[in-house]
């Protein structure tokens, strides 16, 4: 990193430090929580980078770590909430303990499922890890006491924090920025260590890897439990913004959200996918807008009909994302 | 017994249509090295052109050619604007931009027909059951299936192994530069192998929309199950996507059907109720993990000079 692109975070990191402060100012203190969104979605984003931008894991089931994590937070609010136990456990609503749960529980997904699916690569690995997401979609649709299709929703609120009070939404805010911004300085480290240049090296050309005496899968199938376990915090995050939990956080479109966060972004760039879930967000909250402005009223819920080609003419056209669009030929390995 | 039996034929029927979807898929996969998201919008286009041709002619059989002939259509068009500029990118790209296509057909249907599911019905002389077996009465309808299926497969077998397309596709599977080298005209070939693909879709999709409803977003639920049927098949083998599609249809209608009554021989009936539901929805993706520990390539992996 040079000292100008420093600079560039830097500044980054203090407007979403003051983004609230700002807000507030503004009389629009309810895009607090679309922005708390937007850092919550950052994260999952950054986390796919790390398999997908990173270490060249096309997974097109990301979400189903999203969703594991949440459903994590779900079921154990729902079961201080009813009092009832699972497997002799009470459920919790405190998030010292929710959050590692969700984190530990989605990383084991993760480790499971990714040990199956990295015995494949290629178009196999994309094709398995979309069914291996949607299985979860619908056990999480069968699960009947937790609502089935509707979901759980949590009537307790939002988890407790010793000394910080969660349902303020600045204070969450914080809180999910405070992971977005560790976990961001955890991937900058992560990406130069020996363990970062053995996962882009197997992106490059993973038979020369192994050829070196370097065990790939063992390597990738690390990526694979990192990115899950971060994929997890994020989902037990929206979670407790939402105050809801349902199969949709499972769904395969998700998945794909997830991915277009990435590439909009900059795929393989650190900030890319921050930037990519902002983008990503504002033109699914702005894009209804724009079309009842210009009198296309009755298009607004048809906002993917645009979405979908511009999507396309990003993938055919303009391959490095907005990241290459500010910072020239930066991205890496492209 | 005859539950069981009849059971089997469901999920015969099932794989059919899994097979009908597949064998464009890996056809597609296997040939030009496309993933296509959008093979499920064509089996939708399929369904809803079928509908609406049904309901404005009043014949089912114009209507599935309707549906057939509008999929194959849509997705020469598709190959034309988007698929062909995608043969020489990688994976991820391919499958972005075909996600991308998705969402816009999705939007354009739900435009175009609405969000609520539309119905047509098979002739009266399919609808009706027929005894098949002394004791086992069945749907006409679903036999029919099974046989345009069977027919389906046997037509692809002698196009593939005895006509001079089916050579080229099985050279191009094989090695497409090469057969480009030799002087065909690969482009054209793609695009009506393209083309053919969708129609197997669109005829899938036309056939199934009288037994489950015509709704946007219909294709992708089987373009999920299309996808574990091309891992257990093998990308790119049409034997593979047969016998893969006829293992998943049975597999997941028989779990369906038994796996909460096997659970209830040894488990309170609520939690074998709640617990087998999960499982029998699980159990294609456990079947295609079990595979796929077995052997990583598939039940019948295909040979590429590409990589």
């Amino acid at each position: 990193m040079n000292s100008g692109r420093v600079l560039i975070a830097a500044l980054f990191t203090i407007l979403a430090i003051a983004l609230p402060y700002l807000l507030t100012a503004a009389g629009e203190e309810y895009l607090i929580g679309s922005a708390t969104r937007i850092v919550i979605y950052a994260l999952a984003a950054m986390s796919l980078n790390l398999i997908l931008g990173y270490g060249g894991m096309i997974s097109f089931g990301h979400a189903a770590y999203f969703g594991v994590g949440a459903y994590v937070v779900g079921i154990a609010s729902f079961h201080v909430f009813d009092g009832s136990t699972i497997f002799g456990f009470a459920g919790t609503d405190a998030a010292l303990l929710s959050l590692p749960l969700a984190i530990t529980i989605s990383g084991l997904f993760a480790l499971v499922l990714g040990a199956l699916c990295l015995r494949t690569s290629g178009a196999y690995f994309i094709m398995i890890t979309l069914a291996f997401a949607q299985m979860l979609f619908f056990l999480f649709v069968s699960l009947e006491q937790y609502g089935g299709d509707d979901g759980v929703i949590m009537y307790n609120g939002r988890n407790t924090l010793p000394g910080l009070d969660l349902g303020n939404d600045t204070a969450f805010y914080y809180v999910c920025l405070a992971f977005l911004i560790g976990f961001s300085l955890l991937m900058s480290r992560l990406i130069q260590s020996r363990f970062g240049r053995v996962l882009r090296a197997c992106k490059q050309n993973e038979d020369r890897m192994r050829a070196l005496g370097c065990n790939t899968t063992q390597y990738k199938l690390v990526a694979f439990v990192i990115a899950g376990s971060v994929a997890g915090l994020a989902g037990a995050l929206n979670a407790n913004l939402t105050e809801f939990v349902s199969p949709d956080y499972v769904h395969w479109t998700k998945s794909g959200d997830l991915m277009i966060m990435v590439i909009l972004g900059g795929i393989g760039t650190l900030t890319g996918p921050i930037i990519g879930s902002a983008a990503f967000l504002l033109l699914e909250e702005f894009l209804p807008v724009a079309f009842e402005t210009v009198g296309l009223a009755d298009w607004k819920e048809h906002w993917r009909i645009v979405f979908g080609p511009i999507l396309i003419v990003i993938v055919l056209f303009a391959r490095g994302g907005i990241h290459s669009l500010i910072v020239r030929g930066q991205t890496d390995g492209r | 017994m005859t539950l069981f039996f009849e059971q089997l034929l469901n999920g015969l029927q099932l794989g059919v249509f899994l097979f009908l979807v597949s064998a464009g898929l890996t056809l597609i996969f296997g040939i030009m090295g496309v993933i296509n998201l959008a093979h499920g919008s064509l089996f939708m286009v399929g369904a809803f052109l079928a509908a609406t041709v049904t309901e404005a002619t009043g014949s089912f059989f114009i209507g599935l050619a309707g549906g057939i002939v509008a999929a194959g259509l849509v997705g020469m068009l598709m190959e034309y604007l988007v698929i062909q500029h995608l043969y020489h990118r990688d994976h991820l790209d391919q499958v972005l931009a075909t996600f991308g296509i998705i969402l816009f057909a999705n939007e354009l249907v739900a435009m175009i027909w609405g969000r609520t599911p539309l119905f047509y019905s098979a002739p009266d002389y399919l609808n009706g059951s027929i005894e098949i077996i002394p004791g086992i009465i069945y749907p006409v309808y679903r036999l029919f299936i099974i046989a345009v299926g069977a027919a389906v497969a046997v037509g692809l077998y002698l196009i593939i192994a005895r006509t001079r397309a089916g050579m080229l596709i099985r050279a191009g599977s094989t090695n497409r530069d090469m057969v480009g080298v030799l002087g065909v005209n690969i482009s054209q070939l793609f695009l009506l192998l393209f083309g053919f693909g969708a129609v197997l879709a669109g005829l899938a999709g036309a056939m199934a929309g009288p037994l489950i409803s015509v709704e946007v977003g219909m294709g992708e639920q089987q373009l999920i199950l299309a996808f574990v049927v091309v891992v257990i098949g093998g990308i790119g083998s049409v034997r593979g996507a047969l016998v893969g599609a006829i293992l998943v249809g049975v597999v997941d209608t028989l779990g369906r059907a038994f796996i909460p009554d096997i659970l209830k021989t040894f488990m309170d009936p609520a939690s074998a109720d709640g617990i087998g539901a999960g499982l029998s929805s699980m159990s294609i993706y456990i079947l295609m993990a079990i595979i796929l520990v077995l052997k990583p390539n598939g039940l019948f992996p295909v040979v590429t000079a590409r990589h």
